[in-house]
């Protein structure tokens, strides 16, 4: 189905990226947010809060991230389409309701605007140093989907897209932005709600009765009811068999854990999103994400003006990551070269999928501003030699 | 019983699931008629279960099923049972 | 073990009969995990008669329990029932009332669940006054850990991570929720069964934030400790101790190891809820411009 065009602001903005996301949220039918005001995400909620007396909806500010992280699993229960927004420190406080979210697979997106840390860090300055905690902050073995926008006009069109991966998979997707791509002010082309592709959550056909609330369909994905529609669901966080009831042993465990990872990790090309420019031919190939892309591709554009020839690999979907490709890539290049805003984090993953077939070049930076382009030259340049 | 009591007329009576019963007691405890004991009988677990001791006693006031927290007994008014006004029930045997 | 096969002993010649809390209980998780002499399932029973009572359409009524042996109230219930994380069973009940207003929200949970780990958001949410029936189990204890120090564990009573006595003051729970702005209070203990009853199904008809508290013994974990003996002697101290004061200023509760145990329903008050207080404010400011939130759109 499309949007609902009570929620889609149609036509050319002039916004940053924050305020582009909050669009996307509400044009997928996004009516519902907890939040609790961090920078640099604030005004994601500040724009939500704002828009939705007149779209319908509920806007609440919670008393802290684990109340806004959990408040929003309710209000899906509760048959709505929902999300809550944060940047580091928050993210790390709603840890135990990202476990919650994919154990009891609720399609929730979560937008977190990165910001240099560990700890308070810098607030106003931006890193990518989250990628890791994101993937694998709460405990025990569960998957997530990332999705990592480059651009205010991306804020929007992911922001969409992470509702529909999560109404599909009923699992976490994370909007994956940082400051600078959150307060970059660029033009946003908002489409008409005809042309917004928006999935609808699973509703089951069972009645009553015959409905088992994490039964699985044929993609491992259970379909879903909604609170005070007569299915009397139990959801727990504990291990639980397909009736929702908790079921304390190793069987039960193994069934359900490998089921919620499987789903993801079996889900193939439906959950690959790697932009290749010339790629094909490639003695260098950059891989990057987020903002750094943009910075990555002013470094590529050098290197080929060098005579390099260099191929650039975007990751708009991060996790799950995308092994395979990237070992398909390393089978016929010389090298990788990974940028990223922290100490080497996807750096990891690039390295784990090449198993050693070629070597990959980590340029880092602690965070704070983006890299210099001449550095990430300079790595092109050495892989290349 | 002392001789000297007229012989009351049960008004009520209980039923038990002595499986789910775990012995703590509250029934017999609060019974405002005192009407209850334990069986002699052991469940599966172990516990004793609550009988009627007294069931002339009963009243079927049903304070035995709230106090209950096992669902293992609940109370009731001979008047209340569907089609036990006609006859007199005849009362379990205290175990 | 499913219920419909366990014997029900009752008078020869009268008809088979269910015991009456049964069809508000998923029957097939009966028998439940709490101890004997534990008071959880005795206020259980009251919550079912009160429901019963109260509610003619259980479909519309959806119970959040939080961690701890009271936290696995919502499992036995037969309703939409959700076990959430430790201390955040509110938090996600006020978005499941917001996304669904037509639903009532009972919130059923432990001390520790609610005031230490979750207090946090008992406050918040009985400021705003968001429409949700909070019932909580005070065992004085944490029950499924091992018997821990608890916000309520009163001055002296030994716990095993306070093991010569406890030397911090403990929480009143009526005067905190009074204090934060709920609409309705009320303590009673499992010994007040019937009254008990009566306060659920009063609040279950009631709107805004009301909050029930029940002591209620837990023989295994702060009995036995304490050499207080089973959890029906507990519950016998608590007819001896327990004053009914209907309206009791809230400040004057507080609980100890002896002394008075003041029950009742000590507040009852109008306010209007957070999401009356939404719309009725964006009435105000956007007039006819605003679309008031109801709810869910009907499913395509």
């Amino acid at each position: 189905m499309t949007a609902d065009p009570l929620g889609v602001l149609t036509g050319v903005h002039f916004i940053d990226g924050d305020h582009a996301a909050c669009e996307g949220a509400l044009a997928a039918g996004c009516r519902f947010v907890a939040g609790y005001p961090i920078t640099p995400s604030t005004e994601i909620v500040e724009r939500f809060a704002s828009r939705i007396p007149l779209v319908g909806g509920v806007f609440i500010q919670m008393e802290d991230e684990l109340a806004a992280s959990i408040a929003v699993q309710g209000a899906i229960w509760g048959g709505q389409k929902s999300m809550t927004v944060t940047s580091g420190p928050g993210l790390s406080l709603m840890m135990e309701h990202i476990g919650l979210a994919a154990f009891t697979e609720v399609p929730l997106v979560i937008i977190d605007v990165q910001r240099g840390g560990p700890s308070t860090g810098l607030p106003t300055l931006p890193a990518q140093a989250d990628m890791m905690q994101v993937k694998w902050g709460s405990h025990g073995d569960y998957e997530i989907i990332a999705l990592c926008p480059s651009s205010p006009q991306e804020c929007f069109d992911l922001t969409v897209r992470a509702f529909n991966l999560a109404e599909q998979w009923r699992t976490p997707v994370f909007v994956m932005m940082d400051e600078v791509v959150g307060h970059m002010t660029e033009r946003v082309q908002i489409p008409a709600p005809e042309a917004i592709e928006v999935v609808e959550r699973r509703w089951t056909g069972l009645k009553p009765g015959d409905y088992r609330p994490f039964q699985p369909a044929e993609d491992l994905v259970p379909d879903m009811v909604r609170v005070g529609d007569g299915y009397r669901i139990h959801v727990t966080g504990l291990t639980h068999d397909e009736r929702g009831y908790p079921a304390m042993n190793p069987a039960a465990q193994d069934k359900l854990v490998r089921r919620l990872a499987t789903k993801i990790r079996d889900a193939g090309d439906a959950l690959v999103d790697v932009r290749e420019e010339a790629c094909e031919d490639a003695d260098v190939i950059v891989v990057s994400y987020g903002i750094t892309s943009r910075v990555a591709q002013a470094a590529v554009e050098q290197a080929r003006a060098q005579g390099v020839r260099v191929g650039h690999a975007r990751l708009v979907i991060a996790w799950p990551f995308p092994s395979q490709r990237m070992a398909e890539l390393a089978a016929r290049t010389k090298a990788f070269v990974v940028p990223e805003l922290n100490l080497g984090q996807m750096s990891r993953e690039v390295e784990r999928a090449v198993a050693g077939r070629v070597p990959v070049r980590l340029i880092d930076h602690a965070g704070g501003t983006v890299h210099e382009p001449d550095r990430i030259l300079a790595g092109i340049l050495e892989a290349a030699r | 019983m002392s001789q000297d009591k007229p012989v009351r007329q049960a008004k009520g009576t209980v039923f038990v699931r002595p499986e789910v019963c775990k012995g703590c007691a509250y029934c017999i405890e609060f019974c405002p008629t005192e009407c209850l004991g334990f069986s002699e009988e052991f469940n599966a677990k172990g516990y004793h279960y609550p009988v009627l001791k007294h069931p002339e006693e009963c009243t079927g006031c049903g304070l035995c099923g709230l106090y209950c927290p096992d669902f293992a007994i609940f109370g009731i008014r001979l008047k209340d049972i569907p089609q036990a006004a006609s006859e007199p029930p005849v009362p379990p045997k205290a175990g | 073990m499913s219920t419909d096969t366990l014997d029900t002993l009752g008078p020869e010649g009268l008809p088979h009969m269910d015991n009456p809390s049964l069809p508000y209980l998923r029957g097939e998780r009966i028998p439940h995990i709490w101890c004997p002499g534990c008071g959880i399932g005795t206020t259980v029973n009251c919550f079912t008669r009160a429901l019963g009572e109260a509610v003619s359409d259980l479909d519309k009524v959806a119970i959040v329990s939080g961690i701890g042996c009271t936290g696995r109230v919502a499992g036995y219930m037969n309703l939409d029932s959700f076990h959430t994380t430790h201390g955040r069973a509110i938090p996600f009940a006020a978005g499941l009332k917001l996304a669904r207003p037509e639903m009532k929200v009972v919130v059923y949970s432990g001390d520790g669940d609610l005031f230490a780990i979750g207090g946090n958001h008992f406050v918040h949410a009985a400021r705003r006054n968001m429409d949700l029936m909070v019932v909580c189990v005070n065992n004085f204890t944490y029950g499924m850990t091992g018997g821990q120090l608890a916000p309520t564990t009163p001055e002296g009573a030994s716990q095993t991570t306070m093991p010569f006595g406890n030397f911090e003051k403990p929480m009143s729970l009526p005067f905190l929720a009074d204090a934060a702005g709920a609409s309705f209070v009320a303590r009673w203990t499992v010994f007040h069964v019937r009254q008990l009853t009566r306060t659920l199904r009063e609040a279950l008809g009631k709107q805004g934030f009301r909050f029930i508290e029940i002591l209620a013994p837990c023989p295994t974990l702060f009995l036995r400790r304490n050499r207080l003996g089973d959890g029906v002697d507990m519950v016998r101290v608590y007819k001896e101790r327990s004053k009914i004061r209907d309206g009791a200023d809230t400040k004057d509760v507080d609980l100890g190891m002896d002394g008075d145990i003041i029950v009742g329903k000590f507040v009852d008050r109008e306010r209007p809820t957070w999401l009356q207080s939404m719309n009725a404010h964006y009435q105000q400011v956007f007039g006819e411009r605003y679309r008031p939130w109801g709810g869910v759109r009907e499913q395509d």
